[in-house]
């Protein structure tokens, strides 16, 4: 019985985790910029990360604590999908700013570049020189910005990159089943497995990235295409990274025996959360790799 | 063991000292919290607005340096927008949702405290830049509250990459408050309280939420895209890498316009929930008011663009986005007849909140019609950044947004504090606010059709006076504020018992309880009919 459960609805105790979050992420962004601007490790920023990894431990630990306690009703169930759920949509939002930047250059400010509308003047009076072509293989002004010397193409890593994760949202989904039908050793297999692609899709990624900066010249400071390219698939990768790291400790839940036919909720938000970020990715390959 | 029991037996027992409030999970502590950060702010931003006035008073040059002056203008703007009308909105949605909707708390009580303590951490950074500033050690913010790409990313002082995350605290602090906002009324609602019973307060904020976690990840993509184009050589908004620096100010104004009705709906709420009580009759057309705002919710993402009509935009796009935004008047109309239609034929009494609020109708509305000339695309060329937009959008933030705010202070204080404020005290400060704010804003409408731009410390001779006029009503303005602050302590401290039901007029879930309202509001929920 918890000392603060009024009526039917759970209130949690008094929490420190978030003055500790507040501390952390507080920490954390100063270190950055002290780190940014002083072009050396400034200390605060190894410290906010471990206040980050601290509080992830002990907030999320308590709530499994209160979960496997059983002091969740249904509405306090549907309290935690609510918000995923509307967690998910800002994140999908976050994205939307950066593919609206990648069709603004592509559709709008590039073509204005090279004279496209009634922007002949801005053509002839900036960059008379550029031709406006995607990827841009020579910026506006190459001598400020070199261009990278060849574009991603969209076979090879990319292509598999996409097999790996569409595949890993359907190994995802034989472990959602697997959970409802009661049968923990495809729980567990599935879950496995779509842990271990995670991981390959990042080792490729990484690949792909040092393929790109060391072979292609292609990099966040090759104008444009290298910046929309990089924090697309950089934030992509980081948003794996993080999905990657909560199927583990999905499946370290698994192993442990939490989560019952019915109610898994921890699971199911991870699922969503993973499906969002293939989702992401199929958006990426379109319209980054292939188009 | 014992605890669990005596806690029982008070559900009134709360917790004491400072964790009270650092650790809290109670929506009502959270609330004053974002209340009183809220007011803090309001003095903070205040006195750098009064700063920018003393400046103002004469043509020359008299007490700051002009880049001192640009980061007076930026700090302002920032600390009233994300400092001070956001937090008190979110103040305001902590202490009355659960209330208002028989629920026992926010859905999300942890997330909720941390929404609110991740903004000293914002602002401590913000302001630490201006301390920094004062001291000679470099330049706090100074390229405008808009922060447009190249004065920010190319010419943006150091303390840039402290605002930019800065920024990102306060979009993860306003995401994780619009969430929670929105757990709470799809799921705590009593039983019986359909969508269509939801008290309109409750249903602004409902959509602000929506509109909240739609737009600040754009801000935080901005501010991205910023921090890379200033540290990691990216050309976002670079055109010699093939970027454009007119594609920040159309991701940012795509957070911005809705911004700016993020700040506006949930006033909207307040003064229907004013209204009504005072003028002792139902709200005329509640149904339209729930249309009306989902409207300018909807239209709110399609206007963007009109924030930047001379920056050389397709002739189509000049077009679109002017008759978008004229579109905008129709609900907003609605929603101002339906209020006068409510007052109609009404048994009105002018209690302070109710000055307030009938102030706010016909001054929000000035300033919706000086929107209305701005959205006219022709005409804006000549508008464009010159006082009269100043004149514009204070109309609808500061005798709009502003004044909804204290109006929902005075309407909602009896039943926070259990005591009644000092009603005296209240319409003096009613009075003297209402008069100064247009003593202060109206005589900037007309220095900006003459022509003075905004955000320039020194004017051409001919807008002296007007210029005088404003700044003598920016200072009494300012110092009015303080008797709001003697107001709001004294009936903290105590002060006549208000009733359960506070006012004659009032309805609502929240004036069934008592007053001051217990702890955790509704333990067993109750049942709407």
């Amino acid at each position: 019985m918890s000392t603060a459960s009024h009526g039917e609805y759970y209130i949690p105790e008094p929490s420190k985790w978030p003055i500790v979050g507040t501390a952390a992420l507080t920490t954390s962004v100063i270190g950055a910029v002290n780190t940014i601007h002083a072009g050396e490790m400034s200390l605060l920023l190894p410290v906010g990360l471990l206040l980050i990894a601290y509080l992830f431990f002990g907030w999320f630990g308590s709530v499994i604590d209160e979960s496997m306690a059983g002091k969740y009703s249904a509405q306090v169930d549907k309290s935690f999908r609510l918000g995923m759920m509307w967690f998910i949509f800002s994140e999908v939002m976050f994205f939307a700013a950066f593919f609206g930047a990648l069709f603004y250059a592509r559709v709008l400010s590039v073509p204005w570049l090279g004279g496209a509308g009634n922007n002949a003047a801005t053509h002839e009076f900036l960059w008379p020189a550029f031709e406006a072509v995607w990827p841009l293989l020579t910026n506006p002004d190459n001598t400020k910005i070199a261009a990278p010397g060849e574009a991603m193409g969209a076979m090879g890593l990319p292509a598999i990159n996409t097999a790996i994760l569409l595949t890993s949202s359907v190994t995802l989904t034989w472990a959602h089943h697997a959970l409802r039908a009661g049968n923990r050793l495809h729980l567990n297999l599935g879950l496995g497995i779509t842990v271990l692609l995670g991981c390959l899709f990042l080792v490729f990624q990484v690949e792909e990235y040092i393929h790109a900066y060391s072979e292609l010249g292609l990099t966040m400071s090759s104008g444009i295409y290298g910046s929309t390219f990089f924090l697309l698939t950089g934030f992509h990768g980081f948003h794996v990274t993080m999905g990657t790291t909560m199927l583990l400790v999905i499946l370290i839940r698994c192993l442990k025996g939490h989560f019952t036919a019915d109610k898994h909720f921890g699971f199911e938000g991870v699922a969503w959360y993973w499906h969002f970020v293939d989702v992401v990715w199929l958006g990426l390959y379109i319209f980054v790799y292939w188009l | 063991m014992n605890a669990v029991v005596e806690e029982h037996h008070d559900h009134d027992h709360k917790p004491t000292g400072i964790g009270r409030w650092l650790f809290s999970t109670n929506h009502k502590d959270i609330g004053s919290m974002y209340l009183w950060f809220a007011f803090t702010m309001f003095f903070i931003g205040g006195a750098l607005a009064l700063l920018i006035r003393a400046e103002l008073f004469q043509p020359g040059m008299q007490i700051v340096e002009p880049e001192f002056f640009n980061q007076l203008t930026t700090l302002h703007g920032l600390i009233m927008v994300f400092g001070v009308i956001m937090p008190a909105f979110v103040g305001l949605a902590n202490w009355q949702l659960p209330m208002m909707i028989g629920a026992p708390d926010m859905a999300l009580p942890r997330m909720n405290n941390w929404s609110f303590w991740l903004l000293p951490g914002a602002f401590g950074l913000l302001l630490a830049s201006l301390v920094m500033s004062l001291m000679g050690l470099g330049s706090a913010p100074n390229f405008g509250w808009t922060f447009y790409a190249p004065l920010s990313t190319t010419y943006g002082p150091d303390s840039t990459d402290y605002f930019i995350f800065s920024v990102h605290l306060m979009g993860i602090s306003s995401v994780m408050g619009a969430i929670n906002v929105i757990a709470t009324i799809m799921n705590l609602r009593a039983p019986g309280m359909t969508y269509m019973k939801m008290p309109i307060f409750v249903w602004t904020w409902f959509i602000t939420a929506y509109l909240l976690i739609a737009v600040m990840p754009v801000l935080a993509g901005v501010v991205t895209m910023m921090l890379t184009d200033r540290n990691f050589g990216t050309s976002f908004f670079d055109a010699a890498g093939g970027g454009d620096p007119v594609m920040f100010q159309h991701v940012f104004w795509f957070f911005g316009h809705p911004e700016v009705y993020i700040m506006i709906l949930p006033a909207f709420g307040i003064i229907s929930s004013i209204v009504p009580t005072f003028s002792r009759k139902p709200l005329f057309g509640y149904s339209s008011m729930v249309y009306a705002t989902a409207s300018i919710a909807f239209l709110s993402f399609i206007v963007w663009a009109h924030h930047m009509f001379t920056t050389g935009m397709p002739v189509a796009g000049e077009l679109f986005f002017m008759y978008s935004t004229m579109l905008i008047a129709i609900p907003t109309g609605v929603k101002v007849f339906n209020w006068i239609s409510t007052m109609w034929r009404g048994a009105l009494t002018f209690e302070t909140p109710m000055l307030f609020a009938i102030a706010f109708i016909f001054l929000f509305t000035m300033g919706g019609f000086t929107g209305l000339m701005l959205c006219i695309a022709p005409a804006d060329f000549q508008y464009h950044d010159t006082y009269f937009v100043v004149a514009h959008f204070h109309y609808v933030l500061v005798t709009g947004a502003a004044f909804s705010i204290m109006a929902a202070v005075y309407f909602w204080l009896p039943k926070w504090t259990g005591n009644m404020y000092d009603e005296k005290l209240g319409k003096l400060h009613f009075w003297l606010t209402c008069i100064s704010a247009n003593v202060l804003f109206f005589p900037m409408h007309f220095i900006g059709l003459a022509g003075m731009p905004r955000r320039i410390p020194d004017y051409a001779l001919q807008f002296a006076e007007f210029n005088q006029i404003a700044s003598v009503g920016a200072f009494v303005f300012g110092f009015s504020q303080l008797i709001f602050l003697y107001v709001v302590i004294k009936c903290v401290r105590g002060g006549e018992k208000a009733t359960d039901k506070v006012w004659e007029g009032a309805h609502g879930l929240e004036f069934d309880l008592p007053s001051p309202a217990p702890f955790h509001s509704y333990t067993t929920p109750p049942v709407v009919k």
